[in-house]
């Protein structure tokens, strides 16, 4: 903990977004993290992509688990809704304040332990929902919150500060994503806010799930020699396989650039570009099939795939759609609109008879 | 860009801005901090060490920290350094018995000094405890130059000017009082070891235009700074009603508020610039209007007008100033006549020589001024030292006190013997300043209160005597609050980069956007390339060696960093630290502490 809140002085050339916002706008209460957190450089690019974005704070719902990671959402749009759950708990109420309201813009934080432990269930069922959210997995390779213990994501052979090793199988979210039938997928690193701001923002602007896995080191638990989710580990085995730019609505795209070698368009529902430069060989971020065995592939070589990994635009499939909901955000709907009486049950239960 | 050198004492110096403007290098943060602390003994003393004369300076002081001090670029008015410099003096105890003190035994070397202004009496005090013999000529009764003799005593009381300047005479000065020297050749032939010229700049500028020797002109137009002087002996105590003040500096301001004290009832201030040039400083300015002093901008004297030999007014060309590539260049635009019964003069000084013989091998430049080298003071005769207005013209008390630790330095050395352009390095002292898990010896705090407002005394009775002190100095409170502005500039953010594992919690933390990690790059382009864009090129940037893991460099920017540890307490490694900064500056006395430290 910090022994003074930040001070509300403003650098002169902090520059202000379409709303009239500078950067110290979209910023929450200190962090309570460990000095060096990966989280707490997630909670940067979020502040960043929000502000980039012109996302009206007001317009947002913060909803979270538990865990070092799922305190996040403390720490950036202090203006903004949120939900703190019981562990494991987010996606379900994620859906379910989706459902509700539609028209917010979720974003759930998670760590490893909440999402791949405790809250694995939900998880697959958000992505299988398709709920229009972005899910930022904070993955450190531990429960950092309690101490260290080895989450689900944890390597086989990496070993804990004592020098354990941990035997079991780690889960992959990216993987276990594409195979759950997720239409946005990326991988990226706390420490790398060029790569991770831009598919932040990519995967705000994403009609459906997306899901961003986000290597966010733990300074006090896992950053030693023998951990494979270290700052060093990362640096050193960090293979970019694909190149994602946002390019929003409002911003141009010259022929030119798109016209460059190895550059792949794909627009977003409200018009907005992803811009991909591949470089890997041959690596089709629209290819289902092809990313996940390109992905595994790398990890059975120990190699860590970041970048936006798969994207699949435009499908329709989203949980709204799917389910045929109405339109506007149940606040909105008048009471009497909202629950017509017993007359319209009668009548309603009538057509089941 | 090559990596910073942080064990050059300049690199840290230089962060912190006020000390860095100070031309005595004054330790501005660290007397702050001993405010705060209620030790205002020991403020005093630290500000002594460096300016000898804090009670005098917190009054009067140009204050050329000021406008440097970083508050000012973070939240538009910096810390009042100076009158804080008050509090300090105004609250300490009796420290008599804390002052430097001059040995039995002398040395056996004899220093003569001539005028015993700011100048002269610095390098009394930094000789006398070294045991040499000082003789002070001067030419009035009283001692302290200028200060005394032309600075109104509504600025600068009579009280506090005796006892600093009797701080350094008590120490055994040999003030030879109401001699004036009027040939440095017999002065010379007295065979002292050194001489030092500590004379001032005496001579008022005349203004020759028609009608300035006519009618009245003996009794009613006067030059500033003898006007002023005479005003102090007393020889002049009453002026016409109607006073025009020829000249916008610091003087001229000292004249027309005098000239209200003394019963004229309208006086105008004329200037042949508009305001942005003018000499005076601000907050003169400012003084001089809350007592109803008329400014007139951009008018050039012509001629004095008289009716039957008495003046009653001036005649003055109105002027308008364009820029003519880079030049300022006037155009006469009318002619404007503005009724008066006096006329003082302060469009500047000169110095003179007269009495100092051209063939004793102190030569003298085509303006009639003496060479004196910038470093060690010396004239181009061996042995002779100038200091103060008496080296290049009229400066400040401030200048003249740095000129005359400078010049003590090259005394010392010409009299054991040493080369005077030997001159001892500064050196530096940098500790951690934590305490504990999450503590600093310093309140980290940015303190976000407007900066204190100084009370005047009430018009009425400011004018009631020459010598009723208009500042009051600040109250407790303000004192209080005004000491937690100071940014702390010498809590050093330091880094060491073997420690970093670029986490980019200092970068994310930081208020003020000073840090990033970025590719090397040379400074220029590295500038463009931070957190926010290093614009400032007064302020330096910090460029750390290749980092560990990337081999990117940390850079951070030190123009707005408000020293509030958050980079150092959110640094899992402490590859980010906060570290006091002393700069332990050589003066005759210590000269070997600084090269200890160097
Ligand atoms: C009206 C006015 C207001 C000022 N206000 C300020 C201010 O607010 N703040 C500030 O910092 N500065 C101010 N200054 C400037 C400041 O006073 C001088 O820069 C400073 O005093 C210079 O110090 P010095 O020791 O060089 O010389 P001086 O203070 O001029 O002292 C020289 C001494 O030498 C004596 N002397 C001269 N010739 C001889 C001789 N031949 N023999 C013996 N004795 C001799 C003189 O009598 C005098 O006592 C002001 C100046 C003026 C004119
Ligand atoms: C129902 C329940 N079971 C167990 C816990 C204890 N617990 C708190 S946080 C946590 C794991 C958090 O791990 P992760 O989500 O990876 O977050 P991190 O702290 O590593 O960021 C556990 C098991 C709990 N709070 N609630
Ligand atoms: S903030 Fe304090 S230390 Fe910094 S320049 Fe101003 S007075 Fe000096
Ligand atoms: S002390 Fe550190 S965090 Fe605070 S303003 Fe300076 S560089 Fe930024
Ligand atoms: S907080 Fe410390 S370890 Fe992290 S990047 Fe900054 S200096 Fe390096
Ligand atoms: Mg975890």
């Amino acid at each position: 903990m910090t022994s003074i809140v930040k001070p509300p002085v403003k650098h002169p050339s902090l520059q202000t977004n379409a709303l009239g916002l500078t950067k110290r706008d979209y910023e929450g209460a200190m962090s309570t993290l460990c000095a060096g957190c990966g989280h707490d450089s997630v909670t940067s690019a979020l502040i960043s992509a929000f502000w980039e974005l012109d996302v009206p704070p007001h317009r947002a719902a913060k909803m979270s688990g538990i865990g070092c990671s799922s305190k996040t959402t403390a720490y950036f749009m202090k203006q903004s809704h949120g939900f703190n759950s019981v562990h494991g708990r987010m996606p379900s109420v994620t859906s379910g304040a989706n459902a509700a309201n539609r028209d917010l813009i979720y974003i759930g934080v998670s760590g490893d332990g909440d999402s791949l432990s405790i809250g694995l269930g939900q998880l697959c069922h958000a992505i299988r929902r398709n709920v229009n959210m972005l899910y930022v997995l904070e993955n450190n390779g531990v429960y950092g919150l309690t101490k260290g213990q080895f989450s689900a994501s944890a390597d086989v052979g990496s070993t804990s500060k004592r020098g354990e090793a941990n035997m079991n199988q780690p889960i992959d979210p990216c993987l276990l994503s594409m195979t759950l039938g997720a239409t946005f997928v990326a991988r990226s690193f706390s420490g790398d806010k060029a790569q991770l701001i831009p598919i932040l923002k990519a995967g705000l602007m994403h009609n459906g799930f997306a899901m961003i896995d986000i290597i966010s080191p733990c300074v006090s638990f896992n950053d030693h020699d023998g951990s494979t989710k270290s700052y060093k580990f990362t640096r050193e085995h960090e293979v970019e396989i694909v190149h994602a730019d946002f390019v929003p609505l409002r911003k141009e795209i010259s022929a030119e650039s798109n016209a460059a070698g190895g550059v792949t368009s794909v627009t977003m529902h409200d018009g907005s570009t992803v811009r991909f430069r591949r470089t890997a060989e041959d690596y089709d971020p629209t290819n289902r099939i092809g990313a996940y065995s390109h992905v595994k592939a790398c990890g059975e070589r120990g190699e860590i795939a970041t970048g936006l990994l798969y994207l699949e635009e435009g499908s329709g499939g989203e949980m709204h759609t799917l389910n045929k909901t109405v339109k506007r955000p149940l606040v909105e709907i008048p009471q009497a609109e909202l629950c017509p009486g017993s007359k319209a049950l009668d009548e309603l239960m009538a057509e089941f008879r | 860009m090559p990596p910073t050198n942080v064990s050059d004492p300049n690199y840290y110096h230089k962060v912190v801005d006020c000390q860095w403007a100070c031309p005595a290098h004054t330790n501005v943060p660290e007397y702050l901090r001993l405010i705060a602390q209620g030790r205002y003994s020991d403020s005093y003393l630290l500000n002594r060490e460096s300016n000898v004369f804090p009670g005098i300076l917190g009054r009067t002081c140009d204050r050329p920290c000021e406008p440097a001090c970083r508050r000012g670029r973070v939240d538009g008015k910096p810390v009042a350094i100076c009158r804080l410099k008050r509090v300090a003096s105004d609250l300490r105890d009796d420290i008599t018995d804390r002052l430097p003190s001059a040995p039995k035994e002398k040395n056996g070397k004899r220093v003569a000094l001539i005028g015993a202004g700011p100048a002269s009496l610095t390098v009394a005090n930094d000789l006398l405890p070294l045991g040499y013999e000082v003789v002070v000529y001067e030419k009035y009764k009283q001692a302290g130059g200028l200060m005394r003799f032309n600075i109104p005593a509504f600025r600068l009381p009579a009280a506090v000017l005796d006892e600093e300047t009797d701080y350094v005479i008590r120490m055994g000065a040999d003030v030879r009082y109401g001699t004036n020297i009027d040939s440095m050749k017999s002065l010379l032939n007295e065979n002292y070891d050194a001489v030092f010229v500590g004379s001032g700049a005496p001579k008022g500028k005349e203004l020759e235009i028609p009608g300035r020797r006519e009618g009245n002109s003996k009794e009613v137009i006067h030059i500033g700074i003898e006007w002023l002087g005479s005003v102090h002996f007393g020889h002049i105590e009453k002026i016409e009603p109607r006073v025009l003040i020829i000249g916008v500096g610091n003087t001229a301001m000292d004249c027309c508020r005098t000239s209200k004290r003394l019963g004229a009832t309208d006086v105008k201030v004329i200037a042949r610039r508009s305001r942005p040039h003018f000499k005076a400083s601000p907050w003169e300015l400012e003084d001089a209007e809350e007592e109803q002093v008329e400014i007139v901008e951009n008018h050039a004297p012509k001629t004095f007008i008289y009716a039957n030999g008495k003046l009653v007014g001036m005649e003055f060309e109105q002027l308008e100033w364009s820029d003519e590539g880079g030049k300022q260049k006037s155009k006469v635009t009318g002619l404007v006549t503005i009724p008066c019964d006096s006329v003082i003069l302060a469009i500047g000084q000169d110095n003179a020589f007269p009495w100092i013989e051209r063939d004793i091998g102190i030569e003298f430049d085509k303006w009639d001024m003496p060479n004196v080298d910038k470093t060690t003071m010396e004239s181009t005769r061996k042995g002779v030292f100038f200091g103060g207005d008496s080296a290049w013209g009229p400066q400040n008390i401030i200048w003249a006190v740095e000129h005359g630790h400078q010049a003590a330095i090259s005394i010392h050395h010409h009299c054991q013997g040493e080369p005077v352009t030997n001159r001892p390095p500064r050196g530096m002292n940098l500790v951690s300043a934590k305490v504990g898990m999450n503590g600093w010896m310093y309140s980290n705090d940015y303190n976000p209160s407007p900066r204190a407002k100084m009370t005047h005394e009430e018009l009425v009775k400011r004018f009631s005597a020459v010598n009723v002190e208009v500042e009051l100095g600040f109250t407790p409170e303000q004192t209080a609050r005004e000491v937690q502005r100071c940014l702390n500039c010498d809590i050093e953010t330091h880094f060491t980069e073997k420690l970093c594992i670029e986490c980019d919690a200092c970068v994310d933390i930081c208020p003020e956007n000073c840090i990033t990690i970025a590719p090397a790059g040379d400074e220029a382009d590295l500038r463009t390339r931070l957190s926010a864009p290093a614009l400032n090129m007064t302020q330096d940037i910090f460029v750390s060696d290749g980092l560990p893991q990337t081999k990117r460099v940390m850079v951070k920017d030190e123009d707005l960093c408000l020293h509030c540890g958050l980079c150092a307490e959110r640094c899992p490694t402490a590859a980010w630290d906060m570290k006091k900064f002393e700069l332990v500056i050589p003066y005759a006395l210590n000269r070997s502490a600084a090269e200890a430290t160097a």
